[in-house]
């Protein structure tokens, strides 16, 4: 029972079924040699839903300073839907696009592209986290019980306990570390407390409170928004 | 001419003559008629071979054949049509024909439909089948029949963004997997859609709106007409966080409706008391002003923009970034005195503001002004005619659907009821140019821009972000005739209403401070605030009669707290006595246990097992000058506040008596748990200064 939900890494390059209709009517005005991510990058949201932050790019030239009237183009895998798919960037360099993920949960990656003057491709690749079912429990239960502790980050409505830990928790976010670790010493932790697999007992045992399958959510929930993005072992993935 | 006649009958020779080749003698018509009938027979497996569906299955199993678990898949998988047949909720799906892998999870890497998995939920395929949830039609065995048929069928597939739609035709709860239907449905009932539109539930209760619009009778008393005009014209403008929907009145149509408005309103009996305050704030109190807005935790409820801009406070009431030039004084004055003088129905609490409270929290709102709102407006005296227009207005509109208003009756059935619109048949809805066909894009259109369907369209424009609309569409989808027919042990009911009324002289006091704005008592009450149903389980006599006189902070990461009621000391023993003799929790006695006597040995235990076994520390704080958590509520003085009996049983599990807390229930011991309590029941004194205490 491992939760391998989260292969669906659809690739853009490879499974494009919506490019655009036809060649954008635009003409570059100008060309830049860098695309940059300004924000957007990297949200959760429900699989189909659109995006809460539009995703901003910005093209550069060599001395790294924005260009004005650059065409970017934006590419994604499967239902993917990216408004406007292509434009000029504004004053600021930048173009910002408002994004529908696509209706299976997982990472999607985008393909902002845009062209120097020699015609030669410049493109970056964002990613966005789909959540389905389990995951979105997952982002639920966490948002109730785990993130007062786990994200470092207080909001007006809820102020973090981060800070007053000795032992400060890995953020769900923390791949680098939580990759590392199986999926049944997470459980274990989650469900015993952090003296079960010897991390600190200001981790609090959660059998009593949540059931098996909200720590399964949690855990899915976990692996989906690990950056860099979890891969479980012994399985075989679609190729790049 | 001759000729041609020639060629027919060479023809008919050879006709003649291939005839006799094939049916000459018994033999030879035995023989070739056999032969026909092979070919016929042939044909319908032919036809089958090429089906959709053989096709796909062929696709599965050449992908699966170089896979690892290559063997245990090609058992599993069965050759032929698939069907799920339920009789009982009336499902024929034969989905699972091509979608052969739902129930592998260990195909989870291959991305490529109809292969993939079925992804993680709370029911088995077999429980429901597949349309139940997805839509489309199950008994189709093509892809374009089963996935978007919209003509022999109502409703293609479900987009992936509204399948939470689907959870909701049989539950009524919020389930914590639903996030947007639960959003949705809380959107129906907060933004007021279901002031004009009935909805009812499959048991038949009628969703009730929770948006509060404010009674009208009044107004003229409240604010002025240029006022009602400007916020006719643009609510938001006044509050972006209003729920009054844009109606896009001309200037005309304003100008008319607010001269009906004031035309229409009494006067309030008994008068309000247009005297000011005995003493006239000074200058130097706009800072007390300040000060007591904070003291009194009006952001509880009330949100307001601070210098930068970002709103805050909490949703219970009205904005107040601009109330100042929204309120005539004397009204202002008069509603803090005694809000319930002025509106009965209000979630407001009557504060015992004396006079000095009273000036100075009034200048302070009346200073929260924005000249800009109302500096573009300038209006004639009413003519009959416009008041006349202004009443017409009303009428069309469906005003009185929300608010109450001299002379007008509220209307009934003034927009489609909504019980059964996930299943409106499409044939029935007319589509506005450029809307897709099918009902979510429909609903998704109607919502976003009512307009677009026509101008004389009743349906107002509410200001939704991108997600609400989402929710809101999600929540509408949910109200199928499937959910309404679903066999009842299938139906997840939602939390019953109660109409819980505490009795007698407390109740009316407590009625009069509104505890169930914020508090929950036997199912009746708000969220914002801890349930009181077994407070008096909880608490020990003398802290809750000071702590109802002076509400000390118990959270200091709260933002939303218990506001200072300035009560009596009449008032606050009133309610001490009830709390302590009616809310009593029936799982035990909270004299069980002495609230001191404990060993010191005891104590120690206790201690140890607070900073080290459990680590109570990450959360509560014992010791200011240690520890640090600020999760749970301050403990240092716990002992005077808590009885023994309570912090046992809620050590042994915190769920089971309040159901919402965050405590995780650690399964402590009795003996742990009597160790901490008797820990925690010495802490009786907030240590004065560092190292007070040790």
């Amino acid at each position: 029972m491992r939760r391998h939900w989260w292969v669906f890494a659809v690739l853009a390059t490879t499974a494009c079924h919506r490019t655009p209709e036809s060649q954008p009517a635009v003409q570059p005005k100008a060309f830049g040699v860098a695309l940059v991510e300004m924000g957007g990058g990297l949200q959760a949201a429900s699989v189909g839903t659109v995006l809460d932050q539009p995703l901003v790019v910005q093209v550069n030239d060599q001395q790294g300073s924005p260009v004005k009237g650059a065409l970017v183009t934006f590419r994604a895998a499967g239902q993917t839907i990216l408004t406007p798919s292509s434009g000029l960037t504004g004053d600021d360099g930048q173009i910002s696009a408002t994004c529908q993920l696509g209706g299976a949960a997982g990472r999607y990656q985008i393909l902002a592209a845009t062209t120097d003057k020699s015609g030669k491709p410049v493109t970056l690749r964002l990613e966005e986290i789909a959540l389905g079912y389990q995951q979105n429990l997952g982002r639920q239960l966490s948002e109730r019980y785990c993130s007062r502790c786990h994200d470092p980050e207080s909001s007006a409505e809820r102020v973090s306990n981060y800070d007053n830990l000795t032992v400060k928790p890995h953020a769900f976010t923390d791949g680098a570390f939580l990759n590392s670790v199986s999926d049944t010493d997470l459980a274990a932790i989650t469900t015993y407390g952090g003296a079960a697999r010897n991390k600190s007992a200001e981790m609090p045992s959660y059998s009593g409170t949540l059931s098996k399958t909200d720590i399964d959510a949690l855990l899915a929930y976990m692996r989906a928004v690990a950056s860099p993005p979890y891969r479980a072992k012994g399985l075989i993935y679609a190729s790049e | 001419m001759g000729l041609a006649l020639e060629r027919v009958r060479e023809m008919g020779r050879k006709l003649a003559a291939l005839y006799r080749f094939l049916f000459g003698d018994s033999v030879r018509a035995f023989g070739s008629l056999s032969l026909i009938l092979l070919v016929c027979l042939a044909v319908v497996p032919a036809k089958d071979h090429f089906r959709e569906w053989i096709r796909l299955q062929g696709q599965y199993l050449r992908l699966i054949r170089n896979r690892g678990d290559a063997a245990t898949l090609q058992r599993r998988f069965q050759p032929g049509l698939q069907q799920i047949w339920l009789p009982r909720l009336g499902v024929v799906d034969r989905c699972t024909t091509c979608h052969v892998a739902l129930r592998e999870a260990s195909m989870a890497d291959v991305s490529l439909q109809p292969f993939r998995p079925h992804p993680v939920i709370p029911h088995s395929l077999d429980q429901f089948g597949c349309v139940f949830c997805h839509r489309g039609q199950g008994a189709a065995t093509t892809v374009e029949e089963a996935h978007s048929s919209t003509k022999a069928w109502e409703q293609p597939l479900l987009p992936a963004r509204y399948l939470e739609s689907s959870c909701g035709q049989c539950h009524q709860n919020a389930p914590a997997g639903t996030p947007q239907l639960n959003m949705g449905r809380k959107l129906l009932a907060s933004y007021g859609c279901v002031n004009c539109h009935t909805l009812l539930s499959p048991a038949g209760t009628r969703m009730k709106a929770t948006d509060d619009p404010p009674e009208l009778t009044h107004i003229a008393q409240k604010t002025t007409r240029e006022w009602i005009f400007a916020w006719l014209k643009n609510p938001q403008a006044y509050a972006a966080s209003a729920t009054m929907p844009n109606f896009e009145l001309s200037d005309a149509d304003a100008r008319d409706l607010s001269a009906f408005l004031i035309d229409q309103s009494t006067p309030l009996s008994p008068a309000i008391d247009a005297k000011p305050p005995s003493s006239p704030p000074g200058a130097d109190d706009a800072q007390a002003g300040a000060t007591l807005y904070g003291e009194s935790f009006c952001a509880s409820c009330h949100a307001a923009q601070n210098a930068a801009g970002i709103l805050t406070g909490g949703d219970l009431g009205p904005e107040l970034t601009r109330i100042g030039s929204k309120v005539k004084p004397e009204w202002l004055l008069a509603w803090l005195r005694d809000p319930h003088q002025l509106d009965p129905n209000t979630a407001m609490p009557h504060y015992r503001f004396n006079d000095k409270q009273l000036g100075l929290l009034a200048s302070f709102l009346e200073s929260k002004t924005d000249s800009d709102f109302t500096a573009n407006v300038h209006l004639q005296a009413a003519t009959k005619e416009q008041i006349e227009h202004g009443r017409t207005l009303v009428n069309e509109r469906g005003c009185a659907s929300c608010h109450q208003i001299n002379g007008v009756k509220r209307p009934e059935n003034f927009a489609p009821e909504l019980t059964a619109v996930g299943s409106r048949p499409l044939a029935k809805i007319v589509f506005a140019p450029g809307v897709p066909y099918d009902l979510p894009s429909y609903l998704e259109a109607k919502i976003r821009e009512p307009h677009s369907f026509g101008m004389a369209m009743k349906m107002p424009k509410f200001t939704l972000a991108t997600s609400q609309v989402e929710a809101l569409v999600t929540a509408l989808l949910a109200q199928t005739d499937r959910g309404a027919t679903v066999p009842a042990d299938l139906r997840v009911a939602g939390h019953p209403e109660s109409d819980y009324q505490p009795a007698g002289s407390a109740g009316k006091l407590m009625d009069d401070l509104r505890c169930f704005s914020c508090h929950s008592i036997n199912g009746r009450g708000g969220d914002m605030a801890p349930d009181l149903t077994s407070e008096g389980s909880s608490v020990q006599r003398a802290w809750l009669l000071g702590f109802l006189k002076d509400p000390n902070t118990l959270r200091p990461a709260l933002i939303r707290r218990m506001p200072r009621f300035n009560l009596t000391d009449a008032e606050a023993a009133t309610l001490t006595d009830y709390i302590m003799t009616v809310y009593q929790t029936p799982a035990f006695d909270s004299t069980s246990l002495p609230t001191s006597g404990f060993t010191a040995a005891d104590q120690e235990n206790g201690r140890q097992l607070f900073y080290s076994k459990y680590a109570c520390q990450s959360c509560h704080i014992v010791d200011p000058n240690k520890d640090k958590g600020y999760l749970g509520p301050t403990l240092t003085v716990v002992g005077v506040r808590r009885t023994a009996a309570w912090i046992f049983h809620y050590l042994k599990d915190p769920q089971a008596l309040r159901p919402a807390t965050l405590e995780p229930n650690q399964h402590i011991s009795d003996e742990d748990a009597r160790a901490l309590t008797a820990f925690l029941m010495a802490q009786t004194k907030a240590p004065p200064q560092p190292g007070g205490k040790k």
